[in-house]
């Protein structure tokens, strides 16, 4: 009641708790940044079990990351990498006033790379690494050439696995949230006056694929394959 | 219910409108976006955790009045001390003054009309709730009986309880004050009203954000821990066996990383509490008021890196135990501060002992005991000898239960007519607190000597030779159980009975007390501009 008379009329998206959307601008933003700090110690949490371990059991971790097919993880962080690309082009629209069916172009776009990426990983790497027996908890069998290396291999795939699909949960939870991101640019509740939604969301997108490089670097690529 | 707004400084007293009765029914309150409605939500959901928690305290004392044991199977009595543990420390004392006093209180005192994200506010309260129903689910089919820290490898392979569910419950009830904590850091840099800058701040505030970012920065990890602990036990892959290589001291590390700062967490608060109520109380600005903000802060700092004083008889190396040691030290620099300062207010000033001064009197002995005593475990040397035993029991209660507890039972007495519009009796309520007081420390300091004697922590039976202790002890239980039952009935019986509190019955400073009781459901009808923090010089100390 009161609040009506001091702020007059709304502009679109404004939240009653605020004073003016500058404010309201900035919260977001701030929330999303402490948001990710705490998926930063999430993530840094299995990170850095997986750095003991590394160095607990090297040969073992060298021998399990030679099992993982390089060119799966290359072709997603290339997905991935086209994916943040749109992400960002999607806001500029936003942010430029373009026409609403420029950004949910971007946006279905980054869908696409998300979905490819998940694709990738569940009908081909998993499947390849189920069929190769390397699956912890599913069928996993010792190979005679590692000798006394097996249960480190073994808790090397745990690893693979567990962050792997930590992340791959982030990432369907970005495709829901892209989803909601493309109803509400089809309702028209985006402008260049307000489009914090896209831009926040934008923040979480690019840093589950920065998680996704550090995966790529620590999984598939260190422990001398060459 | 009708509101007392005769003489409040704000607000148009023929309204009468307020939070309470701005919408009725089950619907407004379960859809309420209103931060002082979770905060009730929150209140009345810590309280039947408490008492789930108590209840299983009480059996334990009951049982360990004979050395026999003379109610439970030692199995039982495992299962008995683990609900308490984890009920009391995840669904209680973490949540107990944030989501409750904090989440009523941190908008009013900066003069916001709201958390920064309410809605998220009323999820983080679901996701408690759902946190807490799938664990009490667990305890209710058969329960857990690996100790509140779910050490590996027993509970990954060895325990025949319910150690996935709980854990999963545990995991949920996290994110539950993760999204608290990430809210009041945001609504906390954010929402300030005008002229509210960091240093007006009121020492509630600048506690609770000390908290929030343990709780935002901790909590992932012991999630994480507890996913992978989960993981190993229901699909049989190695993590933590060393049978397969893995290594049972990276849990540890890695739940302590959490648990250590959890304490603060759990303590941060009530300290905040405290700083009101003796300013309050004592009619006067807090003293060195920077020094007190500053040093929860650097609580909050220190108690990140000091998480291997849990580890020291567990095989860490020496020379991580040396540096822990030291650290461990260190946090006993910015508590001191704050216990100095609160005695320092006292001083010159004109004290009255309402029951929340006496709760927040209790307060300084008793974590000062926990706190001294903590030092005798930070000492590698005495913990080889105190580990395990109910010395640390003893050390970690008066932390908890005679700091946490005690301070959250002053802060809610001396919020309750700002809450609720009503005053409490206050002779009961004094009467409460001394039985709180007495009942605590019977309970709890024969523990002390049991524990330096050698009875060891967690077991069903003991030797003869500690029955006269053990008794003392469950009859101190019996006595702090009267003490807090006696203000569960007051409280609801002021609900209806209580007299109209006014906007500002104690005369405290602070925005809180400006607006009408129970306030209205924007806070402020005009937006409040602060000018300074505690002004309490030239008012005398009269009652307003
Ligand atoms: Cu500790």
């Amino acid at each position: 009641m009161t609040e009506a008379a001091a702020h007059g009329a709304h502009p679109p998206g404004f939240a009653h708790q605020f004073e003016d959307m500058q404010q309201q601008r900035e919260a977001g933003n701030l929330g999303m940044w402490v948001f990710l700090v705490t998926e930063i110690l999430f993530f840094g949490g299995m990170f850095t079990a997986y750095i003991v371990y590394r160095l607990l059991h090297y040969e073992s971790f060298v021998t399990g990351s030679h099992l993982l097919e390089v060119k799966f993880g290359a072709t997603n962080t290339y997905v991935l990498i086209c994916s943040s690309l749109t992400m960002a082009l999607a806001i500029r629209s936003a942010q430029t006033g373009k026409r609403k069916g420029q950004i949910i172009f971007w946006l279905i776009l980054t869908m696409i790379f998300g979905a490819l990426f998940l694709g990738l990983k569940f009908t081909f790497e998993w499947r390849h690494d189920y069929i190769e027996h390397i699956v912890p908890g599913f069928g996993f069998q010792y190979r005679p050439e590692w000798g006394s290396l097996g249960p480190g291999v073994q808790m090397f795939m745990c690893f693979y696995f567990f962050m792997t699909g930590m992340h791959a949960v982030h990432m369907i939870v970005g495709l829901g949230i892209l989803t909601v991101l493309v109803i509400m640019t089809a309702r028209n509740k985006f402008s260049p006056g307000y489009y914090a939604p896209l831009e926040i969301s934008g923040l979480y997108w690019h840093f589950v694929d920065i998680v996704w490089i550090f995966l790529f670097a620590l999984l598939y690529l260190i422990g001398g394959r060459y | 219910m009708s509101t007392a707004t005769a003489g409040a400084h704000d607000g148009p007293p023929e309204s009468g409108v307020n939070y309470l009765n701005a919408s009725y029914g089950i619907k407004s309150w379960l859809l309420t976006t209103d931060h002082k409605r979770i905060g009730l939500l929150y209140l009345v959901s810590v309280t039947f955790m408490f008492l789930v928690g108590g209840l299983a305290a009480v059996v334990m004392r009951l049982h360990l009045v004979e050395p026999q044991g003379a109610l439970l199977e030692p199995e039982t009595y495992n299962k008995f001390f683990t609900m308490h543990g984890i009920i009391m420390v995840f669904f209680f004392t973490i949540p107990a003054v944030p989501a409750t006093l904090g989440n009523f209180l941190i908008p009013i005192m900066i003069g916001a009309r709201d958390v920064a994200f309410p809605k998220l506010n009323l999820l983080s309260w679901y996701v408690f709730i759902v946190g807490a129903i799938i664990t009490l689910g667990a305890i209710l089919s058969g329960g857990v009986d690996t100790g509140w820290t779910f050490y590996p490898p027993y509970s990954s392979l060895y325990s025949q309880s319910h150690v996935a569910a709980v854990a999963i419950g545990v995991f949920i009830t996290g994110f539950s004050s993760i999204l608290t904590g990430l809210n009041f850091i945001v609504t906390i840099h954010k929402m300030r009203a005008p002229g509210m800058t960091w240093f007006r701040m009121p020492l509630f505030i600048w506690a609770s954000y000390a908290t929030s970012l343990i709780a935002v920065l901790g909590t992932p990890v012991v999630a994480i821990t507890i996913v992978l602990l989960g993981l190993e036990r229901l699909l049989h892959v190695g993590i933590f066996d060393p049978a397969v290589g893995g290594d049972p001291l990276l849990f540890q590390h890695m739940f302590w990383f959490y648990s250590h700062p959890a304490v603060y967490i759990m303590i941060l608060p009530p300290m905040g509490v405290v700083s009101e109520l003796i300013t309050a109380f004592s009619r006067k600005r807090v003293f060195g008021y920077s020094f007190v903000a500053m040093s929860s802060l650097a609580i909050a700092v220190i108690s990140f890196v000091v998480w291997g004083h849990h580890m020291f008889v567990t095989g860490q190396s020496i020379y991580a135990g040396l540096v822990f040691s030291v650290l461990s030290f260190m946090v006993a620099i910015p508590s001191a501060i704050k216990i100095f300062n609160w005695t320092a207010t006292l001083y010159k000033g004109s004290i009255s002992y309402e029951a929340p001064m006496l709760y927040a009197m209790g307060f300084i002995g008793l974590f000062t005991m926990g706190g001294l005593t903590g030092l005798f475990l930070a000492a590698l040397a005495t913990d080889v000898h105190l580990n395990g035993t109910y010395f640390i029991v003893a050390h970690f209660h008066y932390v908890m239960v005679g700091g946490a507890v005690i301070a959250y039972l002053g802060g809610i007495h001396f919020w309750w007519p700002k809450i609720t519009g009503r005053l409490y009796p206050e002779r009961w309520a004094r009467l409460a607190a001394l039985l709180v007081f007495v009942g605590f420390n019977l309970t709890f300091f024969p523990q002390f000597l049991m524990g330096y004697m050698g009875m060891p922590r967690r077991y069903a039976v003991y030797p003869a030779e500690f029955q006269v202790l053990n008794v003392l002890s469950s009859a101190g239980a019996s006595v702090l159980g009267v003490g807090y039952f006696i203000p569960l009935i007051y409280l609801i019986w002021s609900l209806r009975y209580g007299k109209p509190a006014g906007p500002n019955p104690w005369g405290a400073k602070g925005l809180e007390w400006t607006i009408a009781s129970p306030p209205p459901t924007e806070n402020f009808l005009t937006p409040p501009v602060v000018e300074e923090a505690y002004n309490y010089s030239g008012t005398g100390g009269s009652h307003d």
